[in-house]
């Protein structure tokens, strides 16, 4: 990898994390020109009162002062108080990531079955198999991810009674260990296939295009030339050089991954980084959106920027030109 | 009559206009033979019809709750309610009829601001190139890496809820995929030998955007709507599953959203939250076929994917 393409790839993440901070801002503090009204809306403060929250929540002196303000507490690693909970926003969020990482972790997994099928519908491309293949990522495609959850719970936790309705545990569970980690399972079971069925359709239509464009390679004319069988040809030869846009695409999905996370989480009260989401809007508890805002945002631009360093690696034709 | 028009020399305009009828109509027949993509031409058809009608053959207040107290509550599907009531005993069926009007409005609405500011900045940044092409195209990476649905929930909670909101907040968050798309496109437009030709006689800026370089991204534009109105209804949808829709609106994701809130799922009361989701798929399905299809006969390389 030439200097010159990774410190041109990090330089891009930086100005975009900047682009944020500097959005984050305006939006909370400009936009919204007086947070402190339209937090504490409906509630009896005295003017000694509010001016005191000013303080707290930094919000006295001018627009600059206040930026410079913010931007010191961020590099501090402060990102406020939640107004809900009065805790500190980036405690609220660092303990909801864990099960947010467990439960979008299983749920791309079980996505991976896309790669697969993917792979084989790239293939063959026009066979039935394809039909079927992209028609089923088309379906689910179109289908909001919470209404998947919607008639999951509706079928197989309402009706059926085979999964619990929500949550990380049984309400008031005191068991521990291995009784614990499988009513875990139990629980993260409905969700992680829900979130699952809505991915497979992405990681198949972008292994299918991989495959597609390999599938033109002359050096698969040549596996053939040599006599090897189409299974081989597309095992030994076509499948791992499809992996590369398979890879870095997955990575740039990882944003779509999160949003996807945001509204099932709440369907299936799953304590994690969507449902902090909901509680925020519905608050609307602007000190952890701006929180929550920054923080995916950051997680997805730090995995842009490790799928492109990866890709120019794997791939040096990328980062030679 | 006939042999009038055939010795008469006819007009650049109207050779260019024939030209373009012929086509329509070419890309017309190639879209025909797809079966798929008109079974989704009726649907689409079929929904904004009865969108439009719906004013005419039902009575907003029907579904307004201070109208439905006489009315059972969490009523099963039945003669008098086709698909049953909700917890305050309005019918399903009127709102998803009445949030039809919504979804579809914001959805068509929010494609415009997108392929308007998408537009305005590919064709820009693409025929004027150099430090314009530079800002703008770093701009529209800032947009494209930024997840967008937190981006979208951001946005639409500062700002006041309204129905106006959503539109700009999907305009605001989708217009960065059409500005790329359009910009590779123009890049590849302004190199022809017509442009250069038109330059060398003289031609201005506005003039050969406006004669050259906007008619042959047209087919694009079209495709690039096509394909980014799923997407609108879908976001809407989600915003507004999430509690950040208009209140006093009904669309699908607000039915949802309710739906929801009010237990709809743990009281098995699957009339209330299946056909809303069911006209979503219908909707988005038939919008992603048809955009699909329009891209291939528009386009032809596509053709053989």
């Amino acid at each position: 990898m030439r200097p010159r393409f990774v410190i041109g790839k990090l330089l891009g993440a930086l100005s975009t994390i900047a682009f944020v901070v500097v959005f984050d801002f305006f939006l909370f503090r400009v936009v919204n020109g007086d947070p402190i009204n339209s937090m504490f809306r409906g509630r009896n403060l005295t003017p000694a009162q509010l001016d005191r929250l000013r303080v707290k929540f930094n919000l006295d002196g001018s627009k600059w002062e206040q930026f410079v303000a913010y931007v010191r507490q961020l590099l501090h690693g402060d990102l406020g108080y939640s107004l809900k909970s009065s805790r500190p926003v980036a405690t609220v969020i660092s303990e909801a990531i864990w099960p947010t990482l467990l439960l979008v972790g299983t749920a791309t997994l079980l996505a991976m079955i896309g790669i697969m099928i993917g792979y084989r519908a790239g293939w063959r491309r026009g066979s039935k198999f394809d039909a079927g293949a992209t028609s089923m990522s088309m379906l689910t495609y179109s289908m909001p991810e919470f209404w998947i959850g919607m008639v999951a719970l509706g079928v197989f936790a309402a009706g059926l009674g085979w999964f619990p309705v929500g949550g990380l545990n049984k309400p008031g569970s005191t068991e521990t260990g291995f009784s614990r980690l499988l009513d875990q399972l139990h629980h993260m079971a409905l969700p992680a296939l829900v979130l699952g069925v809505a991915y497979i359709g992405e990681y198949m239509i972008v292994a299918r295009s991989a495959m597609i464009d390999t599938s033109r390679e002359d050096y698969l004319q040549l596996a053939r030339a040599k006599g090897l069988r189409d299974a081989e040809v597309r095992k030994r030869h076509a499948q791992p050089n499809a992996l590369l846009p398979v890879v870095s695409l997955s990575a740039i999905n990882f944003g779509f991954v999160l949003s996807g996370a945001i509204a099932v989480e709440s369907i299936f009260s799953w304590p994690g980084i969507g449902q902090q989401t909901q509680f925020a809007i519905s608050g609307p508890d602007f000190p952890m959106l701006q929180g929550l805002f920054l923080l995916i945002s950051a997680a997805v631009i730090v995995a842009n920027l490790a799928a492109d360093l990866l890709y120019g690696y794997l791939d040096p034709r990328v980062a030679g030109r | 009559m006939s042999q009038e028009v055939a010795t008469s020399v006819p007009s650049p305009a109207s050779i260019r206009w024939s030209r373009r009828l012929g086509s329509i109509a070419d890309a017309w027949r190639s879209l025909r033979r797809d079966k798929l993509a008109m079974i989704s031409l009726v649907v689409l058809v079929a929904f904004g019809v009865l969108a439009i009608i719906t004013p005419w053959i039902s009575d907003r207040d029907a579904i307004r709750a201070v109208n439905t107290a006489d009315n059972p509550t969490w009523a099963h599907p039945s003669g008098s309610f086709l698909l049953g009531t909700d917890y305050l005993g309005r019918s399903v069926a009127l709102q998803i009829l009445w949030g039809a009007r919504v979804s579809l409005f914001v959805g068509l609405m929010a494609t415009l601001l997108t392929i308007v500011i998408g537009t305005v900045v590919g064709v820009v940044a693409g025929f004027f190139g150099g430090w314009t092409d530079a800002i703008l195209m770093r701009i529209t990476d800032w947009f494209l890496v930024i997840p967008f649905l937190p981006l979208a929930i951001v946005l639409a909670s500062v700002l006041s809820r309204s129905l106006w909101t959503i539109v700009f907040v999907i305009g605001i968050t989708s217009w960065p995929f059409t500005a790329r798309l359009l910009r590779s496109q123009v890049l590849s437009v302004r190199q022809r030998l017509y442009v250069d030709r038109a330059r060398a006689l003289g031609a201005g800026r506005t003039q050969i955007i406006g004669r050259h370089i906007l008619p042959n991204v047209t087919p694009l534009i079209l495709a690039s709507t096509t394909l980014t109105v799923p997407i609108a209804i879908l976001t809407e949808t989600t915003l507004s599953f999430l509690g950040l829709g208009d209140p006093t609106e009904v669309s699908w994701g607000v039915i949802l959203n309710e739906a929801r809130e009010k237990g709809a799922v743990g009281r098995n009361a699957w009339w209330y939250y299946l056909p809303p989701g069911v006209a979503i798929v219908l909707v988005v399905l038939s919008f992603t076929l048809l955009g699909r299809a329009l891209e291939s006969v528009l386009d032809p390389r596509l053709r053989e994917r």
